[in-house]
């Protein structure tokens, strides 16, 4: 049996208050705009002070209104991070534009 | 037989600690717990200093460039490389360089200019393709990735797992059934190259190994000429298992890498370390924790090198090899579990590399030949074949 490949959860708004209310876990998250472009994949690893919550935060900080995200509560950050970029690259042809400006090493991946 | 390093052996286990400790150490405190690489440029001055020790490549044979050291001297730096967070699975971040898969030594001419050549100029990578989901630990009977004979080639029809690399090689070695009637003399050994039409990397492949991912691979009217086939057709199964034998000597290296890290860790600790008004390293249930750390990587480090030096003998050595991984990897996870328990809560979180080694160790428990096969190689050299 596999895990889901693709994160799908419904956006939510991103705002200094839906942040907030983020566990301080480990994980990977998406940013999109209004209508649902992802515009990044982000991991909150090990150095981040207060995990998925620190890094939407500085996310909401660095884009302020306007944006939605989603988050995946996940202990094993670093690999579904890599999958999820790959998963994208497969689906969309190239990465979200902002992981798009300092790719990191990947893979191919053609998912069925 | 005398285990005690030689002087030269010596000056280079002691070249490749300081390495360790003054250029990988510091870089890793600024990465996250969980990578497995280095900044491009980090990796590149490195492998320039490895270079410049005359160490590049270790593991290259010398009429490939390699710098001919025994591999009883290599099982000596390997221990050393190790003893880093990420050393398990990525010693020293791969800036040591690699010799890429044995088997493609094996490979004839025109395959060696293709792949063998190149893979050691550092151009091209290559994943091992032989665990199926049909299983993993008796490949001989697990294989159901079928080739089939068509156009003077063949066409490979099935499925793999838990492939490392897979994603980024540019080829692999891939083992296939050629003859279902004949069992281990079956099997056929193919060289495919990544970007051959009919191959896919299906998916990444999770594990408690959270730095690094396997992938599962499919094959689907994937047709290769017979240039690809490596070896003899219906012998891929001797290259398979004596690629199992060999790797086992420096798997128990890393194991046991790890296990003087974490040990060393937990002694420093104990003699810090105060608890209702006693220093820890004076309590004895922690010195016994620590006394059987000391035992168990000193038996695992005495049978890894003497399979190691049966081998650089050219003298038989997979019941010494079994022997080695089982005591390298049981005995290991045993003393990262010790060294965490010492440490008490600070053990179990990512400020230090044990919770990454005790998660990496228990996969080596089961990888390059679970626990119990090593044990069942070893029955059957005891018993005889028939298990008398």
């Amino acid at each position: 049996m596999s895990l889901r490949l693709r994160l799908d959860k419904p956006w939510q708004k991103l705002t200094a208050e839906t942040a907030q209310r983020l566990p301080g876990q480990l994980g990977v998250y998406q940013v999109a705009d209004a209508k649902g472009t992802v515009l990044f994949i982000g991991q909150a690893g090990a150095r981040s002070p207060f995990g998925l919550r620190s890094e939407l935060q500085r996310e909401h900080k660095e884009r302020g209104d306007g944006c939605q995200f989603r988050v995946e509560v996940n202990q094993q950050y670093r690999t579904r991070w890599f999958e999820l970029l790959m998963v994208h690259k497969a689906d969309h042809g190239a990465l979200p534009p902002d992981n798009a400006k300092n790719p990191p090493p990947l893979g191919r991946l053609s998912p069925s | 037989m005398d285990f005690e390093p030689s002087e030269e052996q010596q000056m280079l286990i002691e070249q490749v600690r300081r390495f360790v400790r003054e250029e990988i150490i510091p870089l890793e405190a600024k990465l996250d717990p969980d990578a497995s690489e280095l900044d491009p440029a980090d990796h590149a001055r490195l492998v320039e200093k490895t270079k410049a020790m005359g160490l590049f490549g270790i593991d290259i044979p010398k009429e490939y460039g390699g710098p001919d050291i025994d591999i009883v001297t290599r099982v000596l730096l390997a221990i050393e490389m190790a003893q880093h967070r990420a050393g398990l699975y990525v010693p020293c971040y791969g800036t040591f360089g690699g010799a890429g898969l044995a088997q493609i030594f094996e490979a004839n001419d025109d395959q060696k200019e293709r792949y063998l050549y190149p893979t050691l100029r550092g151009e091209k990578k290559a994943f091992f393709g032989l665990t199926e989901p049909s299983g993993g630990s008796d490949p001989a009977r697990a294989i159901q990735t079928r080739a089939e004979r068509k156009d003077n080639g063949w066409v490979l029809n099935g499925a793999k797992i838990f492939i490392s690399n897979a994603d980024r090689a540019q080829y692999g070695i891939v083992f296939a059934r050629t003859d279902s009637s004949k069992g281990r003399a079956g099997i056929t050994c193919f060289i495919i190259d990544s970007d051959t039409p009919g191959f896919h990397v299906r998916r990444v492949v999770h594990t408690l190994r959270s730095s690094h991912y396997a992938t599962e691979l499919e094959f689907k009217d994937c047709w290769v000429s017979d240039h690809q086939v490596l070896g003899e057709v219906n012998k891929g199964f001797a290259v398979a298992n004596d690629r199992l034998t060999r790797q086992r000597i420096p798997y128990a290296a890393g194991c046991i890498g790890v296990a003087i890290a974490a040990h060393e860790m937990a002694i420093e600790w104990a003699k810090m370390r105060t608890t209702f008004g006693e220093k820890l390293s004076h309590r004895q249930a922690v010195q016994w924790m620590l006394v059987d750390n000391e035992i168990d990587i000193r038996t695992a480090r005495h049978f890894t090198l003497e399979a190691a030096e049966k081998a650089r003998r050219g003298l038989p050595f997979r019941i010494e090899a079994s022997i080695a991984k089982l005591t390298a990897s049981e005995g290991g996870g045993r003393v990262v579990d010790r060294a965490m328990q010492i440490h008490g809560g600070m053990g179990m979180t990512k400020d230090l590399p044990l919770e990454r080694w005790y998660r990496e160790m228990r996969i080596r428990r089961v990888g390059e030949g679970p626990s119990e096969v090593q044990r069942m190689v070893i029955a059957r050299e005891i018993l005889g074949s028939n298990l008398r």
